[in-house]
């Protein structure tokens, strides 16, 4: 495999964000079309229920500063919110003129809103003076620092700890940087800071401190680990070279982009690119390969088009991109020459009875066999869990994911957990854990309240 | 985050923002709903004499999709029982000592009957009293209203009926319907009135409905000229705001002045305040949106005076009135031309038509630097409009038609005369009222007219 072939320039617009910034008037205009609807349905469309008529309206009266705060009253991680949200599903699915016009663009309008205020670093929040008690959030992506940033305002003194180098989680290291390049995330990271958080990188709990510890030096844990790795597929060749897993691929893209067009016209991929799984980060690799320069990609999926975990969004945008999908495809082996991918051997499947999840059930058409030709795999087929860190809790589980009632509080009650780690597949997204990052900070801080009164 | 608290003729408020006295101040439900949200103050919907109103009121006028750019409306004062009024006008101002509640009243125009409502209203613990002598319809037919506010000499009697028994302060709120107004506005001065208020309404139609002829609004088969208010007047209440601002017998006695038409957002606020508004009111803005606009208003005033470093609303009221000038004394070299960005310019040709066919012809439609006949061109580059600066009289009118931000700028330049004004020019050199004088002068300096 080689560096993409493609010129810098046109790197530079495959890598560009999708959508681009809104200019001053066109922000105008858009803010203008927004009716300020009375008890607006956007508002109960976003799970972190941003007064979207106020910040629009402030946003159409030049008010920019008052908009960024309206939004984020609600929402601390609003900057990533804005570029990642599936909106078409959430706010502006939800907008009263969707219905005989075309629904306002809120996404864009409070990413209008959110750069006003990074541009000129304004700080129109303030925090309460400290009340003495200590908070540990381990994992800073989305629902760790909400959660942090939340406690921080009501005087806490909140530490994060995070095994990665940079903060921001899945923000910083799975988003696709034509969605959401890492200065934007590392931006939001910088406010969170203002607000008194202290961030600690390259500490791995579990490993660098124990539970045990954590549970005694502070006075409260919030768990916002996410989810781990990509697992392997467990056939034959998974070790060969030109395997790799999609989180790792997408955020070797981030890091590169960070670095410069330069660093990302380096970065080895094949020709032929086979995208095993055909849920969010199957279709974001896929697209990351196919943008980086290679000729042929193709989704491999076990089940048919309808089962596919991706938003229709998704699956509009990829087939634009050119991506070919093999649909009822199982894989059964890695080909290889040399120790380096030459193909992948899959049986067809075919569909059965619906299962218990609605899904239909998939079994393999005797002697289907075929092999797709190509000279990179990549693995998309969900996330592990993190069981070993919710043992050491000692934690309740459900299905993997951590127990957690209504309050987000888990099986001990000195002990939170919300984000992806709670809450599987298509509603675990960025706004959901910013969400819950707020609900937990509530509840602790009430239960914190309790106990010292 | 700038103080914006006010002091009114003694009344003080939290923020320079009241509700007019009309529809959102007509009970103690809608003001209470309204102090909650934050606003300042609340002028009651006026009080007084019994009236009975119709059914279809207000007319709306909708202009390119922007529905309620303004609303006019045939509407009466209060129709509730002045002691419903009354109670609960006592009920707020106990609940909300901070806030200013103004209350408006018409009565008929006896002296009695005004001793009396002054004496009720003061009864109420009420901060003070707007004299409504603007109502353009239904009230002034009555005598009441502008049949007071449009004759100088009534304005000035009821006003010192009031003012000779109020011990709170009497604001006299003013009509636009007159040709200048600073006539009603001194005949206050003289009567001892402690505040102004402007405008009220103007006289309106707002609309025919071509289906069937019938007028806006139609009330059974029937339409009358109704009440204009709304953004659509904002810039004839800004005029007349700073024509009484500038008044000098209004300067001399510090007469505050509460501004109104229009203001629907921050923006219009500081424009109010700089002209020279002390209080701001605000009417249908609030029937369109709601009391919820109060958050940007203040919000967005506070923000605006951080950005420029000014801690209090004060610091800013009245600080664009002293540069309300005569035409005559302009200075007649000042020049400016238009310059059009061609990086950012989108080939709209606005520009290029309206100065060609709505100003001076100073626009030039070219391709590679060379001039063409819009009508015969039949080439494939774009043609780019280009400005004459030497013809440009500098009108803004282009910069006015252009879509695109700064797109096109006014730039001063160097007309290389000596400064001098009308006032000036015709003291010095009274023969330039001769055409043919003009000319010799225009030679003399270089004013060439394209
Ligand atoms: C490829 C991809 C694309 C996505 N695209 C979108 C999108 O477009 N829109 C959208 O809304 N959502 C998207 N999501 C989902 C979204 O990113 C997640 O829902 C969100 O990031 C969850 O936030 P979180 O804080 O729960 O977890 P994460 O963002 O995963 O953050 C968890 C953090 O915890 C750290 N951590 C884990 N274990 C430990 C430990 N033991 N000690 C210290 N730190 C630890 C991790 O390093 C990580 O930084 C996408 C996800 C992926 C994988
Ligand atoms: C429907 C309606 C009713 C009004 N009724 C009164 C009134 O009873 N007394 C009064 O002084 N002004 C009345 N006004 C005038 C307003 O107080 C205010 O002067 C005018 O509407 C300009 O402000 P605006 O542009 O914010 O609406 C009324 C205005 C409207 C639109
Ligand atoms: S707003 Fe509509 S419903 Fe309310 S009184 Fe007027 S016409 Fe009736």
């Amino acid at each position: 495999m080689d560096g993409s072939k493609l010129s810098l320039d046109e790197l530079k617009d495959r890598f560009s964000e999708i959508k681009p910034a809104l200019s001053k008037r066109e922000a105008s205009i858009e803010a203008n079309r927004c009716l300020y609807c009375f008890d607006a349905p956007c508002i109960a469309a976003c799970p972190t229920s941003i007064d979207v008529p106020t910040f629009i309206h402030k946003i159409s009266t030049d008010n920019v500063l008052g908009a960024a705060t309206t939004i984020l009253e609600a929402n601390l991680l609003a900057a990533t919110c804005s570029r990642v949200c599936p909106v078409e599903e959430l706010c502006e699915g939800a907008c009263v003129l969707g219905t005989d016009h075309k629904p306002i663009e809120i996404g864009r309008l409070q990413r209008y809103a959110m750069d006003y205020l990074y541009d000129r670093d304004l700080m129109p929040l303030t925090t309460a003076p400290p009340n003495g008690k200590k908070v540990a959030v381990i994992g800073a992506g989305p629902a760790g620092l909400s959660c942090a940033g939340e406690l921080a305002k009501l005087g806490y003194q909140v530490t994060v700890l995070e095994k990665q180098n940079l903060p921001g989680g899945l923000s910083t290291y799975g988003i696709v940087v034509m969605r959401e390049p890492i200065r934007i995330a590392l931006e939001e990271v910088e406010f969170v800071k203002k607000l008194g958080v202290e961030i600690k990188t390259g500490v791995e709990v579990g490993k660098d401190i124990s539970a045990k510890d954590l549970l005694e030096q502070y006075d409260a844990v919030f768990i916002a680990t996410g989810m781990g790795k990509v697992p392997d597929l467990g056939i034959p060749g998974e070790d060969l070279s030109g395997v790799s897993e999609a989180l790792s691929f997408i955020a070797e893209t981030k890091l590169a982009e960070k670095e410069g067009l330069e660093r990302l016209s380096k970065l080895p991929v094949g020709r032929r690119v086979a995208v095993i799984g055909a849920g969010n980060t199957a279709i974001d690799a896929a697209t990351i390969a196919k943008r980086l320069g290679a000729d042929n990609v193709t989704i491999v999926y076990r089940r048919s088009a309808e089962e596919m975990p991706a938003y229709d969004f998704e699956y509009e945008f990829i087939k634009n991109e050119g991506v070919e999908f093999r649909f009822l495809s199982q894989p059964l082996e890695i080909l290889g020459e040399n120790g380096q991918v030459s193909g992948l051997r899959c049986d067809k499947m075919q569909l059965g009875e619906p299962g218990d999840d609605g899904r239909h059930q998939v079994s393999p058409v005797p002697n289907s066999e075929f092999t797709l030709e190509c000279d990179q795999v990549i693995k998309a087929i969900g996330q592990e869990k993190l069981l070993e860190l919710f043992a050491a809790f000692e934690l309740e589980l459900k299905r993997g994911y951590v127990k957690v009632d209504e309050t987000l509080r888990s099986s001990n009650p000195q002990v939170f957990a919300g984000g992806d780690c709670i809450r599987a597949g298509g509603l675990a997204m960025t706004v959901t854990a910013t969400e819950d990052g707020k609900i937990a900070a509530k509840s602790i801080h009430n239960w914190l309240l309790e106990t010292t009164s | 985050m700038a103080d914006l608290s006010t002091t009114f003729a003694g009344i003080k408020s939290p923020n320079p923002f009241w509700l007019a006295s009309a529809p959102p101040t007509n009970s103690a439900y809608q003001i209470n709903k309204a102090f909650e949200q934050g606003w300042g103050g609340a002028v009651w919907k006026t009080i007084g004499a019994p009236v009975l109103n119709v059914s279809s009121r207000y007319g709306g006028y909708e202009y390119k999709g922007n529905k309620l750019v303004a609303i006019n409306n045939v509407e009466l004062i209060s129709d509730r029982p002045l002691e419903v009024n009354l109670r609960e006008i006592r009920e707020v101002k106990k609940l909300w000592s901070g806030r200013a509640v103004i209350v408006s009243a018409m009565v008929e125009s006896k002296p009695e009957a005004w001793h009396d409502v002054v004496m009720k209203i003061e009864d109420t613990g009420a901060d003070g009293i707007e004299l409504n002598y603007g109502c353009p319809h239904g009230m002034s037919e009555r005598g009441m209203g502008a049949a007071v506010g449009q004759v100088p000499e009534y304005c000035t009697m009821i006003t010192e009926w009031v003012t000779s028994v109020a011990s709170i302060p009497v604001i006299v709120k003013l009509t636009p319907n007159v040709t200048d107004i600073t006539k009603p506005a001194l005949a206050a001065v003289q009567a001892k009135a402690d505040a102004l208020s402007l405008i009220n309404t103007i006289n309106s139609i707002i609309g025919v409905d071509l289906d069937n002829f019938q007028l806006k609004p139609n009330v059974g088969g029937k339409g009358s000229h109704g009440g204009y208010a709304g953004p659509a007047v904002k810039p004839v209440a800004l005029h007349m705001l700073s024509a009484v601002a500038q008044e000098e017998a209004v300067q001399r006695v510090g007469l505050p002045i509460s501004g109104m038409g229009g203001i629907q957002t921050w923006r219009d606020a500081a424009e109010f305040l700089l002209l020279g508004a002390t209080s701001l009111q605000v009417c249908t803005a609030v029937m369109h949106y709601g009391f919820r606009i109060i958050e940007d208003l203040t919000e967005g005033l506070s923000n605006w005076l951080d950005e420029k470093g000014i801690k209090s609303v004060g610091e800013i009221i009245g600080a664009s009135v002293p540069r309300v000038s005569d035409f005559g004394d302009f200075d007649l070299s000042y020049k400016v031309v238009a310059r059009i960005d061609p990086e950012t310019c989108t080939n709209c040709n606005l520009c290029y038509i309206a100065c060609d066919e709505g100003a001076h012809q100073c626009i030039d439609l070219t391709v590679d630097g060379h001039k063409i006949d819009p009508a015969s061109y039949a080439g494939s580059v774009k043609p780019i409009p280009v400005v004459r600066e030497d013809d440009c009289v500098g009108c803004n009118l282009c910069s006015l038609v252009c879509p695109v931000d700064s797109c096109i700028t006014m730039l001063e330049v160097d007309s290389g005369r000596d400064s001098i004004t009308w006032k000036e020019l015709t003291s010095q050199k009274p023969e330039v009222l001769n055409w043919d004088e003009m000319e010799k002068y225009r030679r003399e300096v270089g004013i060439k007219i394209h």
